[in-house]
């Protein structure tokens, strides 16, 4: 993606996100997650010029906040993201289990995308669900009592419900 | 208009949400269009009833009747035999230890008898949507109060009374922060909510913003009274997008009704309150890294002093508290100091919010008065150990904090007898181990976590816990020495002395604490290098018994890498140069021929 091609959409996000914010300036992190959202899971690097212009803020240090939080990510992702919890109250009720099990029907390894662009496995720290144990999240909704079984039929419900599309 | 006849509350806390609540709502509703009853039952989304294990529920008023675990199917039962023939679906209510039927086991169990609900005294009871129903509990009066009655030296002397302790982790007086901050000199201050909750096994920020979130808002316009402050901050981790929804829908309304904004309740105090989301990074708990984080850095913790009670957001004079601490300014400022200070003991006032989690039976939040012993916690309201498993520690704090092995479980739960223990009181979460958890893979999973969150800033914490790290894992793979356990000690104490900020001093403690109680463990890694919870995997390996087994091919069928032998109705066999030690097949066996030994 060539910064041209950005320069307007990333305007129109930062603008609007500062325009409503307290305190002008210092949106970086709640801009990068619009962007990110818009398209789609992942943040095209070239955005971080159109900051620099926009805000004045060296390039490094936006490099510097894109690679320091982990949820920030400047490559594609799949459109389903998936963050399994690897904290220690889903490891002593089964956790690795439904990681293994994720692993297989995938057949891709931590931070890496499904050939066909649909699933991203990524690993979270604690989700704040330890009740129901072991916990994922794909993009924003959450799923509870995960076992190998409930995580295969998850993920079946997924995808066929991108081949009905 | 027709009156209504019930008001179904269903909980719509995170947990019950990924247990599937939000189908079982939709199914209920339509069942009641079906029927013509959806204008004499109302239905109400609540947040968090705290049972996470029951979820998805549902309670039906007037009676009270408490369903558990509804799926959609039994949704529509609901409504056809309660709702429309007034018979109680007998199936889908609470049991007893002796199968017993429980109506009402809100009113009956102790898990929910035993609390005393302040920080959380809305959670199940109210739509968090509606500030109505807010109001109707009480919600905005000790903003009245404070705007009309109280002079901010009023406020702090009634925080100083209910001995208040900060409640996410460090316990510091709440009153003394606010006194720093309201003396701080400078026109312009700042408060900011810590929300961004991110110890393991802790989960009572993200219920009470859930479940609640018009009571941040009215604590932190009180605060922002107090210490003279126009601007505040909520600093939302991005992992709780149900909190940073409801959130910002509560500051909306209480923008409408005046409670928040320009002339608050038409007098000359204006303030307003801004989310900042988080990006995945568990630094940003530590209060100065939040602040850079808020500021659009990285969130890499400042050097203090300066404390940002002088010196914080944008070198302002800056208030900063976590939720849990929020959640019960408003019941002190209408009751009292005195009133919150008559619970709990000496040094450790009011009530604390637990999280359990883990092996233990009743899992989910609950608030009781401070001092509980750790066994009344987990044995009379978390319901114990289930499957007949025996306790083995309980893990407080997460990564800062250490482990409760169970000779001491008859402890009272404060501040001091804690870090007596060798550990905190932390967040609140309370992850409970049984006998099959191997307390030197506990240490190790620790550690992990500590290492994917250093921010890297200073040396010790940076390369100290990896270093931590790889000791543990030569420890779990059989390769260890005496020599590294003392090395261990070694780097820990000197992690803990010499890191820059809360994360890396205490990172290595749930090491040095399941050390100083499971040094037996360790022993037996590294001397007979045996795992003696058999977890570690390459300490321990996957056997069948050749009496018991039958040859059903069960095991052979499910594992994933065909290191099963054997022909049918015949003893079958692992391969231990093939298994991985999944333990699939153990879960299948009918026949309990297939256990796991060490070494």
């Amino acid at each position: 993606m060539s910064v041209d091609i950005i320069r307007d959409t990333v305007t129109r996000i930062y603008e609007d996100i500062n325009s409503q914010s307290l305190e002008k300036g210092d949106v970086l992190i709640n801009t990068l997650h619009a962007i990110q959202d818009h398209y789609g899971n992942f943040i095209p690097i070239e955005a971080a010029e159109v900051l620099k212009d926009l805000t004045g803020t060296p390039l490094s240090r936006i490099y510097e906040v894109l690679t320091f939080y982990t949820m920030f990510s400047t490559s594609e992702r799949g459109k389903y993201v998936i963050r399994i919890c690897k904290s220690l109250p889903c490891h002593v009720t089964g956790g690795q289990e439904v990681i293994d099990a994720l692993k297989k029907r995938l057949e891709i390894g931590m931070g890496e995308t499904t050939d066909d662009g649909l699933f991203t496995l990524e690993e979270t720290s604690c989700l704040g669900l330890c009740g129901v144990s072991p916990v994922m999240m794909i993009n924003d909704e959450a799923y509870g009592n995960l076992t190998a079984g409930r995580v295969n039929e998850i993920i079946d419900d997924l995808v066929s419900r991108e081949r009905g599309e | 208009m027709p009156a209504v006849e019930n008001t179904v509350l269903i909980c719509a806390g995170g947990a019950c949400i990924s247990a599937g609540e939000k189908s079982v709502k939709q199914v209920f509703e339509d069942s009641l269009r079906k029927y013509s009853l959806e204008n004499v039952v109302r239905v109400v989304e609540t947040g968090c009833m705290g049972a996470c294990d029951l979820g998805p529920i549902l309670v039906i008023y007037p009676e009270g009747v408490f369903y558990q675990k509804v799926t959609p199917e039994s949704a529509s039962q609901i409504v056809e035999e309660h709702i429309l023939k007034g018979r109680i679906v007998d199936d889908l209510l609470y049991k007893g230890d002796a199968g017993e039927l429980k109506t009402k086991p809100q009113e009956e169990l102790p898990f929910f008898t035993e609390q005393v609900k302040i920080a959380t005294r809305n959670l199940g009871v109210i739509d968090p949507l509606s500030i109505e129903e807010y109001v109707a509990r009480d919600g905005y009066f000790a903003l009245h109060k404070v705007l009309f009655e109280m002079s901010p030296e009023d406020v702090i002397e009634t925080l100083k009374k209910s001995e208040l302790k900060g409640r996410g982790g460090a316990g510091f007086p709440t009153w003394m922060k606010w006194d720093f901050t309201k003396k701080a000199k400078g026109d312009v201050k700042y408060v900011i909510c810590n929300a961004d909750e991110g110890d393991p096994g802790a989960f009572m920020d993200r219920a009470v913003l859930e479940g609640d979130p018009h009571t941040i808002v009215e604590a932190m316009t009180i605060a922002a009274y107090t210490v003279g402050a126009q601007n505040g901050f909520v600093y939302v981790r991005a992992e709780y997008p149900l909190a940073i929804e409801r959130l910002t829908l509560a500051m909306e309304k209480a923008r409408e009704y005046g409670f928040l904004g320009e002339n608050i309740l038409g007098t000359d105090f204006s303030f307003d309150l801004e989310i900042r989301i988080g990006a995945g990074a568990f630094v940003c708990g530590e209060e100065t890294a939040l602040i850079n984080s808020i500021e659009g850095k990285r969130g890499i913790p400042r050097v203090k002093p300066p404390f940002p009670a002088n010196k914080g957001l944008w070198q302002k004079p800056t208030l900063l508290n976590n939720v849990e601490t929020y959640a019960n300014i408003p019941p002190i400022i209408i009751n009292g100091g005195e009133w919150f200070s008559q619970y709990g003991v000496e040094g450790s006032r009011g009530t604390k919010v637990f999280a359990l989690a883990g092996n233990v039976k009743n899992t989910g939040l609950v608030e009781v008065p401070m001092g509980i012993t750790v066994r009344k916690l987990i044995y009379e309201i978390g319901g114990g150990i289930p499957g007949g498993k025996k306790l083995k520690a309980i893990q407080t704090g997460g990564p800062s904090g250490g482990c409760i092995p169970v000779e001491h479980i008859d402890t009272p739960i404060t501040y001091d007898t804690l870090k007596q223990l060798g550990t905190i009181v932390g967040s609140g979460g309370m992850i409970v181990m049984d006998e099959d958890s191997c307390m030197v893979d506990v240490a190790k999973y620790f550690l992990e976590f500590t290492v994917e969150e250093s921010c890297g800033q200073c040396t010790p914490c940076r390369d100290g816990t990896r270093r931590m790290l790889e000791v543990l894992e030569k420890i779990t793979d059989g390769e260890g020495t005496m020599e590294d356990l003392e090395l261990l000690k070694d780097l820990g104490e000197n992690i803990m002395s010499t890191s820059l900020c809360g994360l890396g001093q205490t990172a290595p403690q749930p090491v040095l604490s399941t050390m100083r109680y499971f040094w037996h463990e360790y022993e037996a890694h590294v001397l007979d290098k045996t795992c003696p919870a058999k977890k570690c995997k390459p300490l321990m390996r996957v056997v069948i018994d050749k009496e018991k087994c039958v040859g059903c091919t069960a095991c052979a069928r499910v594992c994933p890498v065909d290191a099963i032998s054997g022909s049918v109705r015949k003893p079958h066999e692992i391969d231990p140069e093939i298994c991985t030690r999944c333990g699939s097949c153990l879960q299948v066996c009918r026949f309990g021929a297939i256990r796991k030994v060490s070494p």
